[in-house]
């Protein structure tokens, strides 16, 4: 038993699935937002490993499947994109400004966490492009010498608490307008905070996944001078 | 068969994404350039949205799923986040609401501008 669960291929992909379905029945039973999918299969899926006495890593290669279409699902954020590109177009400087008001109001208040709590400059920096994709925020942690796996456990439970408080907070700031609601999601917890800007709306969903990219390269390109900051 | 060619042009536009990445100096991943090439190719029409639309509606559909394995990897940093967890909490969830704030109010405000400017 022990040596099909490291060794085969199937399970892994079958774990995750299977916990975030059960996920999926939790909510539709309880109607809770916060029986969030992503948060309670991530939580079973731990359990089972912790349980089981199985490592990280074995899992990790097993569920290798599910991590591949992670890149192809991202390039199919063009198809929301393309087909809200009136707005798109039509908003073109409020979409831009938002972003930017994003990435400053994320990066400064990083910067001054850091200093509060005069922390390690390693941790610090792997947390400074925790509001942005996976993909971008932990090449950025690593060469900037962060610690790019707490990087990535900082960028999915923002994702995740942007996901669920998504329509908390835009209702608390007055945020109505679609087009604002989008850029605001995506620039805050990037594609899972865009899975809930996609049920919200078409508009939104596009808006969000547009603000992935800009508020992602926007990062990048601002670290490295907001690293030279850090206590 | 279909869906077997739909997913093979979405693939192909990851494959050029990877490549793009490994000539580009640009702090951009693959995805990133994938993304921009493919909304290209649909803006000139070199594909038609029903060319890739069943797949892409399925990879978004199931995007959330996608991120588990990332997110239990936090049992690996247990020590680590036992010692910095009062900042960590507070990046993600002050941070996080005051940069979709700070976000959605400036795209808002830049919008009903305009919108009071052109009447």
């Amino acid at each position: 038993m022990a040596e099909l669960l490291t060794r085969g291929a199937v399970w892994g992909v079958l774990l995750t699935g299977g916990a975030y379905a059960l996920g999926i029945l939790l909510q539709k039973k309880t109607g809770k937002a916060w029986c969030n999918p992503l948060l309670l299969g991530s939580l079973f899926v731990i359990l089972f490993l912790r349980l089981c006495r199985i490592s990280y890593s074995d899992y990790q290669a097993s569920a290798g499947p599910v991590n591949y279409l992670l890149l192809p699902a991202t390039v199919s954020l063009a198809v929301p994109l393309y087909e809200q590109w009136e707005a798109l177009r039509k908003n073109t400087a409020a979409i831009l400004s938002g972003i930017a008001a994003g990435v400053l109001a994320s990066t400064g208040s990083i910067l001054l966490l850091a200093w509060i709590f005069q922390m390690d400059p390693a941790a610090a920096v792997s947390l400074l492009p925790k509001s942005v994709t996976t993909a971008i925020g932990a090449d950025i942690s690593r060469e900037l010498g962060g610690i790019p796996a707490l990087t990535t456990a900082a960028i999915i439970l923002t994702g995740i608490f942007g996901n669920l408080s998504a329509q908390g907070i835009c209702r608390l700031f007055r945020i109505s307008d679609p087009v604002a609601k989008g850029v605001g999601i995506g620039s805050a917890a990037h594609a899972i905070g865009t899975a809930r800007a996609l049920e919200i709306g078409p508009v939104e969903g596009a808006m969000s996944s547009l603000s992935i990219a800009a508020a992602g390269i926007l990062t990048a390109l601002l670290c490295p001078f907001a690293a030279r900051l850090l206590p | 068969m279909k869906y077997i060619f739909q997913f093979l042009r979405i693939l192909l536009f990851c494959f050029l994404g990877e490549l793009l990445h490994s000539l580009l100096p640009l702090p951009i991943p693959s995805s990133i350039y994938g993304l921009a090439l493919l909304l290209a190719a649909l803006k000139i029409r070199l594909v038609k949205l029903e060319q890739i639309k069943e797949a892409s509606g399925f990879l978004i559909a199931v995007f959330p799923l996608l991120f588990v394995p990332g997110a239990a990897g936090i049992m690996e940093l247990g020590p680590l986040l036992a010692e910095i967890w009062l900042p960590v909490l507070l990046s993600i969830v002050l941070v996080t609401a005051l940069v979709m704030a700070a976000a959605g109010k400036s795209a808002q405000v830049v919008i009903r501008w305009k919108e009071t400017r052109h009447g």
